[in-house]
């Protein structure tokens, strides 16, 4: 791209941060609180890393790290812009939260093997970096496919039968996609346009007739599972057997973020906006997502399971994100890319409360939760506040993408989309709202009534939950930097 | 001594095999380091015989100092020093491993196995090295014949296994043989060199397109191409450890190296394009040989025989890109020699660890192999990667240059081909995974495996050759732009 | 058309031995059977490369008068090729090696089946199973 770029080892220091940490962890197994410690230590210092790199990104500027050549004209290299800042700053950021989140969650319930879980969390925070730093698709799909492969440990942690057919059905949809249509598309992409860096404006413009491209499009459209667009949604309902952790910040933030962060990349810096608008690809993609966001939230709204709502609810609100690329106009752009924030610290506070109340209640069903705010105030507040986010309320952080999207589309004349981003916070309400009413104002379900002990767990759980919530209520205030880094992206994508 | 080192490679092995009896009839004992000193001045000299080429370019060494074509030459360039390094570096790594198994399996008689081990190194080292047709005949039935013995002392029906290879290997070599004859008819040379400046005036016989037709007919034997392959599957699978762990993966490489030296070395690349249309036909076997390679692997509870069908598949891919004939397709196809030999070496070197482990290599043994051989499987989680192509493995690598290739070709159901046999190569994985990761169906939930008493790792002689070629595969991938644009890109024909 | 068949009989010799041979090796079920079929296989072979050395007329090419070749020139002509010859000797080693292994692997499964019937032996790998 045609910037002034550094070179820096800063991205790559920060990818190996996580696998340094590994050797610790592994070698400190018999110590378990001296293993949290390396965690907790990697995880701080990675954000530091990541962190430093801010202000080189707002002089506009972008740092590179070339570091081996695979493939003539093809490197394993690091590119950092502000997009990828973005992600890996929200990224490494929860990392610490869920951090201490973990060891309050694993010993209040006396999990096993431990140690190969603090190691694998570790492996695809590395992952979703390396993806957030990656300079062209062919680092970026190397990544993708380790977040994919070392996610599989953590989805199926509890090694029954119930996490091996999910675990199937995890990477049966994951490395299906991926190897069916993600690599063909990568493939097929380098034969035509020589290259494979990202671009601003897009490398495959005028190098592939109109067929090839729409080819290629939905080629990327369905390879990148991980977006969870419908119809290859089916893996992150059933990955919700994976401890609480891990659904909080792989399948709410990392891994499904690093999804729609792959898309976005390919839309943005392989096709480039221009391209999709003059095909009317772009047209076509908005549309598409849009019925996963209404299905997603028509799905989020029967279901009993707290984790599977949620996990629906993710599923539906990912594809706002993908928004970004169809609303060819500057607030859309910037709603879907602000999104990325302002839903994953909801949604990490909405799946760390789901936690809590295993932890503290061993309740997982909906139904059940009659009564349980009163006994768990701090839990409950928290989900009131992350639900109030994620369904785009003021003065949460959610509401500030939500304003975006909408003015985007308006910006772009798509109507339709305005009446469909309306109806899903309605949905969005519909099933958040009763799980916290009931909670504080219904009458004491039977388990609530049978079991005195429910009380708050310990505060490493209860600190992180209310902090991301509090966080996510400050987000609306003080937006910065990430607002900042995505108005950088946005701009210089829109041609400054 | 530099200037003697393409001979000095295969001279080694041959004169150390000569004195491995008789040191086995002093002192047993000394067999191993006997046989490890051989292998590894073999190694040694290959490497230096690599670097002499990659220096001052193609050596002809003139055996006895007879000029050619009268004499034996043996020529040494791009191609065959890379495949010297690879066959005595595996060899080598094979030899070390074999140290417990041998003494298990074939107790009282390792001198003469080691004996057997070493002419049948020879011979591929002679395959791959010499530039004379009839020579190469003589080292491939030295290799065979060591082959058979080889095989025949397994366990269960292993000699009668072995009495089928040994026929359609026999018919293998005589076909082979009788396409020597038929060029020595026309042309009155046997040597490679002087044939391919003598052939193209003959390009119109029917005497030539014969020998042609015998050469590939009688290599496919030898490399079990399919719808030649069946004797492969029961040899491999009753035959020791070590014995399936070195031919397994050399003798159908070399095979692959000859058929390339015969129809781009031997034949210009345009008389199998234009005038004889192989490259078409081995294009559809190779469709069929992956395909059915992978679905018959499917279908396998013994591990070393679903290893053997994935081996025929592999196959399938080297010839593919040999057929694909340009150079993408056959840059493909030598690196996938490379990768493919390092693949198969450790499936079985895998196999060859559960076997001595776990008692038999049945699937079902295989349960929390995880837990009991942590590294072991490990390296099996590395091969499998790479066998699904998941960057940074070295089989990713191959597939991308294949499927450029085929890109390239037009051939699309080719691409097809790959990557279904890359979905198929998943679900095996994954169902060996599954057993060995989750165990007993009555798991102890909370049993805690920090303490990880259970461990029961195969010796460290098993685990050594192991980890250095589990770790090769992720170098290979890593570095494969290196080799490719190092070694490879010379060794593909400059016309093609 | 008589030409054809009468004038390479030679040839035809030779294909004549290899079918027969190749036969033997896939269809007989007797196991020495079979590696009598692959002898006949391979000496079929050795009478192609042999016979493609022959010419008419030609004799052994054994130099009467090497030292002072300068005298009487030496023509190709009236000699017979030796090079095959050479060959089929090595390949004559390949093949007894060839029949010592797979003897000896027959004694082998012998040992192990105890009868050399392919289909018995089928049918008791069978029955193991």
């Amino acid at each position: 791209m045609d910037m002034e770029t550094i070179t820096s080892i800063k991205p790559l220091l920060a990818t190996v941060t996580p696998l340094l940490c590994i050797l610790l962890i592994i070698l400190s197994r018999r110590i378990p609180n001296l293993r949290e410690l390396w965690t907790i230590i990697a995880s701080l210092v990675t954000f530091s890393i990541v962190a430093s790199m801010v202000k080189t990104l707002y002089t506009g500027k972008v740092i590179a790290y070339k570091l081996v050549e695979v493939y003539p004209g093809i490197d394993v290299a690091f590119r950092v812009d502000a997009f990828g800042l973005f992600f890996a700053l929200l990224s490494s950021f929860l990392w610490i939260v869920v951090s201490f989140y973990s060891i309050g969650y694993m010993r209040s319930l006396n999990e096993h093997s431990q140690t190969r879980y603090y190691a694998f969390f570790a492996v695809a925070i590395s992952s979703a970096l390396g993806v957030a730093f990656s300079s062209n698709l062919f680092t970026l799909y190397l990544f993708y496919e380790i977040l994919t492969v070392c996610t599989y440990p953590l989805v199926t942690h509890n090694q029954d039968n119930e996490a091996r057919s999910s675990g199937r059905i995890y990477l049966g949809y994951l490395l299906g996609t991926s190897v069916a249509f993600f690599l063909p598309a990568i493939l097929f992409t380098y034969y035509f346009a020589g290259t494979l860096d990202f671009s601003l404006h897009g490398i495959l413009n005028g190098k592939a007739s109109n067929g090839m491209i729409t080819f290629l499009f939905l080629l990327f459209l369905f390879g990148i599972g991980k977006a969870a667009i419908m119809p290859f949604n089916g893996w992150l309902p059933r990955a919700m057997v994976a401890p609480t952790p891990v659904s909080a910040l792989l399948h709410a933030v990392a891994v499904v973020k690093a999804g729609v962060f792959c898309q976005l990349r390919v839309y943005f810096n392989i096709f480039g906006v221009e391209l999709l608008h003059n095909q009317n690809l772009d047209i076509f993609l908005i549309y598409f997502v849009s019925i996963t966001i209404l299905l997603g939230s028509l799905f989020a709204l029967k279901q009993d399971d707290i984790k599977a709502m949620l996990a629906y609810s993710t599923i539906s609100q990912l594809s706002y994100i993908i928004l970004a690329a169809g609303l060819y106009s500057y607030h859309g752009m910037l709603g879907g890319v602000v999104h990325i924030v302002m839903h994953g610290f909801g949604k990490i506070t909405l799946f760390m409360c789901a936690g809590s109340i295993l932890c503290g209640a061993h309740i997982k069903k909906i139904s059940r939760l009659g009564g349980i705010g009163r006994r768990m105030p701090i839990t409950m507040l928290a989900f009131f506040f992350g639900a109030l986010s994620v369904a785009g309320i003021p003065p949460f952080g959610g509401f500030m993408s939500k304003w975006f999207l909408a003015l985007g589309s308006i910006e772009a004349h798509q109507w339709p989309i305005l009446v469909v981003l309306l109806t899903s916070t309605l949905m969005n309400l519909g099933y958040f709202m009763p799980v916290v009413f009931i909670s504080f104002f219904g009458k004491d379900s039977e388990s609530v009534k049978r079991d005195p002990d429910i009380r708050e767990p310990s505060p490493f759980i209860v600190a992180p939950l209310a902090f991301t919530a509090l966080v996510s209520l400050a987000i609306f205030f003080y937006p910065y930097p990430f607002i900042r880094l995505a108005e950088i992206f946005v701009k210089s994508m829109m041609g400054g | 001594m530099t200037d003697q080192a393409p001979i000095l490679v295969i001279l080694f092995p041959l004169m150390f095999a000569f004195v491995t009896p008789l040191l086995g009839w002093w002192k047993k004992d000394l067999c191993y380091p006997w046989v490890l000193c051989g292998l590894s001045l073999s190694t040694i000299f290959s490497i230096i015989t690599l670097k002499e080429v990659l220096n001052t370019g193609v050596i002809h060494y003139h055996l006895g100092g007879w000029d050619p074509p009268w004499g034996i030459e043996y020529v040494i360039d791009h191609l065959n020093s890379f495949i010297l390094v690879l066959v005595a570096s595996i060899s080598l790594l094979v030899a070390i491993y074999s140290k417990r198994l041998v003494k298990e399996e074939n107790p009282e008689k390792e001198a003469y196995f080691y004996t057997l081990f070493l002419l049948q190194v020879t011979g591929f080292l002679g395959i791959v090295a010499t530039g004379d047709l009839f020579n190469l005949y003589v080292f491939l039935e030295i290799a065979s014949l060591a082959g058979y013995a080889l095989i025949a002392i397994g366990e269960g029906q292993a000699p009668f296994a072995t009495f089928r290879y040994l026929v359609m290997g026999t018919i293998g070599a005589c076909f082979y043989l009788l396409g020597v004859g038929y060029l020595y008819m026309v042309t009155g040379s046997l040597n490679m060199a002087d044939l391919s400046q003598i052939l193209p005036n003959l390009y119109h016989s029917k005497v030539v397109m014969v020998a042609l037709i015998f050469f590939l007919v009688g290599v496919a034997i030898k490399m079990a191409l399919f719808p030649l392959h069946a004797w492969l599957p029961d040899a491999y699978t009753y035959a020791p450890s070590a014995t399936s762990a070195l031919v397994a993966p050399l003798m159908t490489k070399v095979s692959v190296y000859v058929m390339i030296r015969i129809i781009y070395t031997v034949f210009k690349p345009y008389y199998s394009i234009e005038i004889l249309p192989v490259n078409l036909i081995l294009g559809w076997l190779a469709v069929i040989a992956i395909l059915y390679g992978v679905i018959m692997a499917l279908r396998q509870v013994d591990i070393k025989r679903m290893f053997c069908y994935i081996l025929i598949a592999e196959i399938g891919y080297m010839v593919g890109g040999v057929g694909l004939a340009n150079r993408l397709g056959l840059t493909g196809a030598i690196l996938h020699i490379m990768n493919d030999a390092l693949m198969i070496t450790c499936l079985f070197l895998v196999a060859g660890a559960v076997v001595y482990k776990l008692g038999g290599h049945n699937i079902n043994q295989l349960r929390d192999a995880f837990k009991k051989m942590p590294f072991s499987m490990a390296a099996f989680a590395v091969v499998g990667l790479s066998l699904i192509g998941v960057p940074p493995t070295c089989g990713f690598f191959s597939k991308w240059y294949l499927i450029l290739g085929a890109i390239e070709a037009e051939n699309w159901i080719f691409i097809v081909a790959l990557l279904l046999s890359s979905a198929i190569n998943a679900i095996l994985f994954f169902k060996i995974v599954e057993i060995a990761y989750y165990g007993e169906a009555s798991h102890d939930h909370n049993e805690d495996s920090n303490g990880g008493n259970t461990i029961d790792e195969a010796p460290v002689s098993i685990l050594i050759p192991l980890g250095v070629v589990a770790l090769a595969i992720i170098l290979a991938g890593i570095f494969s732009g290196k080799i490719v644009s190092g070694i490879i890109q010379f060794a593909v024909p400059p016309n093609l | 058309m008589f030409d054809f068949i009468v004038g390479k009989y030679n040839y035809w010799i030779y294909i004549i031995l290899m079918m027969i041979g190749f036969y033997a090796m896939m269809s007989k079920r007797n196991l020495i059977k079979k590696i009598i079929g692959m002898n006949i296989f391979q000496t079929a072979i050795i009478i192609f490369f042999i016979s493609i050395a022959a010419k008419r007329g030609a004799t052994l090419p054994i130099l009467e008068h090497a030292h002072d070749g300068g005298e009487h020139a030496i023509e190709a002509i009236s000699y017979i090729n030796p090079l095959p010859h050479v060959l089929m000797l090595t390949a004559i080693v390949v093949m007894v090696a060839t029949l010592g292994v797979a003897l000896a692997i027959v004694l082998l499964i012998y040992k192990k089946h105890g009868t050399l019937e392919e289909d018995e032996i089928l049918k008791k790998i069978e029955f193991q199973e």
